[in-house]
């Protein structure tokens, strides 16, 4: 048991610092996104499930021998009101800890999950209102406003893709179907499922050192998938150009935080480059800095791992899943 | 889209016809004005004016719309223009609101000046839209 309890604390440790920070930065995810993103949820969940996992075993090694016997004799010991001999506050402290941390984790992904759905339902129902289809598309629609906008909004039955009249301006017709493309494939990949997990993980555990860096990374690799996938459907330079065109307007059109919210709209065309000193400042928490790395490989197309290296990268992702468990159920 | 129905169509609608009037609408005068038949895309049938009270009622609780109770039949008008809620919903896609939208997926996300710089240099780029 209390070896079980090392090995597992041992697990999460190696997990909550040294090999995120590994990951986060390596070269190798923008070969492989989808790799990497498996390898991202893997370390989230295994770190997880060892931090947990290492705080029940220890805190449950005065009740006997093995896992299932000691919660058993938990459960007939707290009914019984008394505590076996050799049970210190360490131990009390250790459970306490793993309920309340796996409670705090699971309710925050919950509220996480039900919040976004509420958030989604309104904008469908603003959309709606406020937007028209493309073409008569169903499921595209365009928004009339100036900033060159794209974005998906999931929902059961009803997706859609919203652009504004803004980027239809700018883009050429190649690149608005580089645009539509990329955002389809967020909609079909189901992006928004593994941001969530990594966003409510986060807002679980602000003070970890990892979140922050593991939320921005996952959001940079989904992105990358959804231009991988967008690069099927026209080529490198039309993508990367519809990147910059859109990346490069918007730096000059957002209005700074705490502006009138119809002052992109009072204007008639877009605030040119005198806003863009006064662009919002890079929060440390703020997940920027995702646009150059994916220009950089639409301009130097980089070679997707090897078979030798995906298939080391899935067996390590399935090996940090499997390992905890089987520590747990050997404990 | 399906589950929403005819009264997400004629939400809709209505919103169209209140942002395109300059004075308050009564029930009645909507209805009128939805039935007429020069207004695109407008349902051929007979609207029945509780329909038209109920969906006015929604646009209410969501925040589209005001009611005049002061007079008799209630004066509906827009609370704000289309573009201003336009404005406020991009407002939120383009994360100037803390924690609204968050997990969005935007094609682009926040782009810093000095991006935005090497960006031009990078692909040449002399935007058609920038003053």
């Amino acid at each position: 048991m209390i070896t079980a309890a090392a090995l597992l604390g041992a697990i999460a440790v190696l997990l909550a610092w040294p090999v995120p920070l590994v990951l986060a930065r390596s070269a190798w995810p923008a070969r492989s996104p989808a790799v990497a993103l498996v390898l991202w949820q893997a370390i989230a969940l295994s770190g997880g499930m060892s931090m947990i996992g290492s705080l029940l075993v220890y805190g449950l090694v005065p009740f006997g021998d093995a896992l299932p016997q000691s919660i058993a004799a938990l459960g007939g010991d707290l009914r019984a009101g008394i505590l076996p001999a050799g049970t210190s506050f360490t131990h009390v402290l250790a459970l306490g800890a793993a309920i309340l941390l796996g409670t705090h984790l699971l309710l925050n992904l919950l509220a996480t999950f039900v919040r976004a759905e509420r958030q989604r339902r309104r904008h469908h129902a603003l959309i709606a209102l406020l937007s028209d289809p493309l073409n008569g598309q169903p499921g595209m629609r365009v928004i009339d406003h100036p900033a060159p906008v794209a974005y998906c909004l999931p929902g059961a039955g009803h997706s859609a893709t919203v652009l504004s009249n803004g980027l239809l301006r700018l883009l050429d017709a190649d690149q608005v179907r580089a645009v539509i493309a990329h955002e389809q494939a967020h909609l079909v990949q189901q992006h928004h499922l593994v941001l969530l997990a990594f966003k409510s993980w986060h807002s679980a555990l602000p003070w970890f050192p990892i979140a922050n860096r593991a939320e921005n990374a996952v959001a940079l690799l989904v992105e990358m998938l959804a231009d991988d996938h967008a690069r099927r459907i026209v080529d490198d330079h039309t993508l990367a150009r519809a990147i910059a065109l859109v990346g490069f307007t918007l730096a000059g059109a957002i209005p700074p935080p705490g502006s009138e919210a119809d002052a992109a709209v009072a204007s008639p065309s877009l605030p040119g480059r005198a806003r863009s000193g006064r662009a919002q400042p890079a929060e440390p928490e703020h997940p920027a800095h995702q646009v150059m790395p994916r220009v950089a490989r639409l301009m130097n197309p980089t070679v997707p791992l090897g078979y030798a290296a995906t298939t080391g990268a899935l067996t390590v992702s399935a090996v940090l899943l499997a390992g905890p468990a089987l520590i747990l159920f050997a404990a | 889209m399906k589950s929403m129905g005819s009264l997400g169509v004629l939400e809709r609608l209505m919103m169209d016809v209140l942002w395109d009037s300059s004075t308050p609408l009564t029930a009645n005068e909507l209805k009128d004005s939805l039935t007429r038949p020069n207004v695109s895309g407008t349902p051929t049938k007979q609207l029945a004016t509780t329909t038209v009270l109920t969906v006015l009622s929604r646009l209410e609780t969501k925040g589209f719309v005001a009611r005049d109770r002061s007079v008799r039949p209630h004066g509906y008008t827009a609370v704000m223009t289309r573009a201003a809620h336009t404005a406020g919903l991009m407002h939120e896609v383009l994360g100037q609101v803390p924690d609204r939208q968050a997990a969005l997926a935007r094609f682009i996300g926040d782009v810093t000046p000095q991006e935005a710089e090497t960006l031009r240099q990078l692909l040449g780029v002399t935007p058609r839209h920038t003053a």
